[in-house]
């Protein structure tokens, strides 16, 4: 179900167009096989675990997509997020399922029933189909809301409402035991032996236990201070008890499992004046000594120093962003000298230059070349496609941005390369182009239509220098001649 | 550099070098490890390649040689990185056009493997520079400050030197200009463009260089060196004009 509404979300379809047989389709046992149907599928008899083939044989006009788990998880901790506006007890049942528990919360919401309304209509409008239903249990609102569709009562919901074993399900059907209701009049201890935890779940289910849910709750974040008797005054100290606030700090995320990303340490003078430091690393972690160098850096790059004026009387650190990071054994057998890593570097790199000074580069998807590349954070990896073989490089390995005007263009009109032109004062005679490659602006992104075509040509002189030039719209009758501009420059 | 403290009973030391005066010899003990351009001419003159983890310098033969200067020293740093490791490109602002990553991708450099740094100024290059070769993460550095670059003199030459032997990183010093000064770079280059070999209709070749290894230490200066790319093969193979487009790589790798 969240797979479609995935789909939905993401696609928007009109809603005339009701209810297209959707599937989703996973691998299993080196077979497609459907995992996830949408409701018009369900419609046409379609049902899951069938193979794509058969399902293709059935109805051509399937549409068949891959199930995405991921997106449906970060679909499903959304709802889990938004559903705290009702209770502060609320638990994700994976895949495709949320507890609510809310006793005593209801009251805001005109009861239970409001608060269920309020709920489906709040999911609808945020384009989600989602079946509520409230019990006494968290067993029993799962399986009203999963097996409950014909029938609102407990009692007539069939035995596989329990979510027993498929083979203890299916020697309840052999039994005739075919309802809750059949197996509630039988004796407990029949059932126990018979079938193990068939009986606790009975219980459950028919509400005579009641299992708590587990809610998944914000955590605390992690901070750690020190406060002084007398305040002290020199920097040396102060960041050496930074330093101990770090190890303390440290051993809170190492029992949570968790790194730090953005750490601000705030010197607290005795006059009321608070100093913050922040530092920020491209990975998270817990490791105080690599904290306190990024701190020293951070002090030395400081435009005006610390001023500790009277002392400080309070120091404080706090883990603005947290990350998991799992705890790792090192390898006894390799050389136990530390060797810092890139990402080490770049963290040092940042917090002195600032972070937008140190950075990687990302392709993007569009064909003006001054736009082909942007910066990112350096601890991404972007993957670029390499040169086709056997061709000399296309592309400049400076590019000018915005180009340069280049003067004095001798060209065949109304499309021939440059045989000649200025250029900072120099005059270049071409010996050698190839061209043109036409470059026509991104109509369909501006409304403006982007402005003229671009005609490149690579063009190398007698010396051995290579320019990629390029002419700025065509010849037109009565009109200027286009104007000849200089973009990069080759190897 | 640390000094170890002086052990306690000084008259029963084994002779032999003091400890700490060690770091501070001229020559350093082990020969380096060399990394071939792939012209075997040119790697015999340098005595089996370029010596990896020192420092390299080289500058353009003109203004207009800027854009073969960089792209050499991007190809000598990959030469020099192998697959190892990322290529850090140090610069101090961009005056004759940024470095261009799909251009970079053109010559076979994975633009991906290149981290940028840019510093404000010449004493941030320099300090960002020194934090970069001195660490052995990144497979080479290359160094490139904005004008005359007063500086990057021999003692800030000197100490690239030392940190790249120690650390193992390569650092390539890509100056503006002929910094007409003393440098202790193991070698310094002054690079121009050459006319490509062309291609059918009259069209621009791959990259090629004219190279004056101007100096280099432990050998003999030589010059007017002709190289071409080969992207595809990753390495440099000799410019000889008199062969035609299609003469094929088996003959001109032969040469």
């Amino acid at each position: 179900m969240l797979a479609e509404n995935i789909w939905r979300l993401d696609n928007k379809p009109p809603p005339d167009r009701g209810e297209e047989p959707i599937v989703f389709v996973e691998k299993l046992k080196n077979a497609m096989r459907l995992t996830a149907l949408s409701r018009g599928a369900i419609a046409l008899g379609l049902t899951p675990n069938l193979t794509l083939a058969d399902a293709r044989a059935r109805v051509p006009e399937l549409i068949a997509l891959d199930r995405d788990h991921e997106a449906e998880a970060r679909l499903l901790a959304q709802i889990v997020a938004g559903c705290v506006r009702y209770t502060p007890m609320v638990a994700a049942e994976p895949p495709d399922g949320a507890i609510l528990d809310i006793s005593g919360c209801a009251h805001g919401f005109g009861g239970e029933t409001g608060l269920r309304a309020d709920l489906v209509r709040r999911l609808k409008t945020s384009g989600i189909t989602a079946f509520c239903a409230l019990g006494d249990t968290p067993e029993q609102a799962r399986a009203l809301a999963r097996f409950g569709h014909k029938s609102r009562d407990l009692l007539g919901l069939p035995v596989e409402a329990l979510e027993a074993d498929a083979a203890v399900t299916l020697a309840l059907r052999r039994a005739g035991l075919k309802t809750i209701d059949d197996l509630a009049r039988r004796p407990r201890k029949m059932l126990a032996a018979r079938f193990g935890d068939l009986a606790i779940r009975l219980g459950r289910l028919l509400g005579e236990q009641d299992r708590h849910i587990s809610p998944e709750r914000p955590r605390p974040p992690i901070f750690a201070l020190r406060r002084f008797a007398e305040p002290i005054a020199r920097i040396e100290d102060a960041l050496a008890c930074l330093e101990d606030l770090g190890c303390e700090a440290a051993q809170t995320l190492l029992e949570r499992h968790e790194g730090g990303r953005r750490f601000v340490a705030r010197f607290f003078r005795s006059d009321g004046a608070i100093l913050p430091l922040e530092v920020a690393t491209g990975h998270p972690t817990r490791d105080p000594a690599l904290l306190i160098r990024l701190f020293r850096e951070r002090v030395d790059v400081l435009s005006d120093p610390i001023d500790p004026g009277f002392g400080f009387d309070m120091i404080r650190l706090d883990i603005g962003q947290c990350e998991t990071l799992v705890a790792r054994q090192d390898d006894h057998l390799a050389p136990s000298r530390h060797e810092e890593d890139l990402a080490e570097l770049i963290d040092r790199l940042s917090v002195r230059l600032g972070a937008r000074r140190v950075h990687r580069v990302r392709p993007e998807n569009t064909h003006i070349p001054e736009c082909a590349a942007t910066a990112c954070a350096p601890s991404n990896a972007p993957t670029w496609e390499g040169a086709p073989e056997g061709e000399p490089p296309m592309r400049p390995l400076r590019l000018f941005d915005p180009p340069q005007p280049v003067g004095a263009v001798m060209s065949e009109v109304p499309d021939g390369p440059p045989m000649r032109f200025t250029w900072r004062g120099k005059s270049y005679a071409v010996a050698r182009w190839e061209g043109p490659e036409r470059i026509a602006a991104e109509w369909w992104r501006r409304r403006d239509r982007g402005g003229k075509p671009r005609d490149y040509y690579r063009v190398e002189d007698a010396a051995g220098h290579r320019f990629w030039l390029f002419r700025h719209g065509l010849h037109e009758t009565g009109g200027a001649p286009p104007g000849w501009y200089l973009h990069g420059l080759f190897a | 550099m640390s000094c170890e403290s002086p052990p306690p009973f000084a008259h029963k030391r084994p002779a032999g070098p003091v400890p700490g005066i060690v770091l501070a010899r001229a020559e350093p003990i082990t020969s380096p490890a060399r990394f071939a351009l792939g012209v075997a001419k040119l790697d015999g003159a340098l005595g089996g390649g370029l010596a990896a983890a020192r420092l390299h310098e080289l500058w353009p033969a003109q203004a207009e040689d800027a854009p073969s200067a960089a792209g050499f020293a991007m190809l000598m740093a990959l030469k020099a990185a192998g697959n190892k490791g990322a290529i850090v490109w140090i610069e101090q602002q961009a005056r004759q056009g940024r470095l261009y990553p799909p251009g970079l991708a053109e010559l076979g450099i994975d633009p991906a493997r290149i981290l940028f740094v840019n510093a404000p100024d010449e004493k941030t290059l320099l300090r960002a520079a020194g934090d970069v070769v001195r660490s052995p993460a990144p497979g080479a550095a290359v160094i490139v400050p904005a004008g005359p670059a007063r500086l990057l003199d021999l003692t800030a030459s000197r100490r690239l030197t030392l940190f790249a032997e120690a650390s193992g990183t390569t650092a390539i010093l890509l100056r503006a200009a002929d910094p007409q000064a003393p440098s202790a770079a193991t070698t310094r280059w002054r690079v121009a463009g050459a006319p490509s070999r062309a291609l059918e209709a009259n069209a621009p070749g791959s990259p090629a260089f004219t190279l004056d290894l101007l100096r280099q230490r432990g050998g003999a200066p030589s010059y007017g060196w002709q190289l071409e790319w080969d992207r595809d093969r990753a390495h440099f193979t000799p410019l000889s004009r008199d062969l035609a487009a299609d003469a094929g790589g088996e003959y001109l790798a032969a040469g």
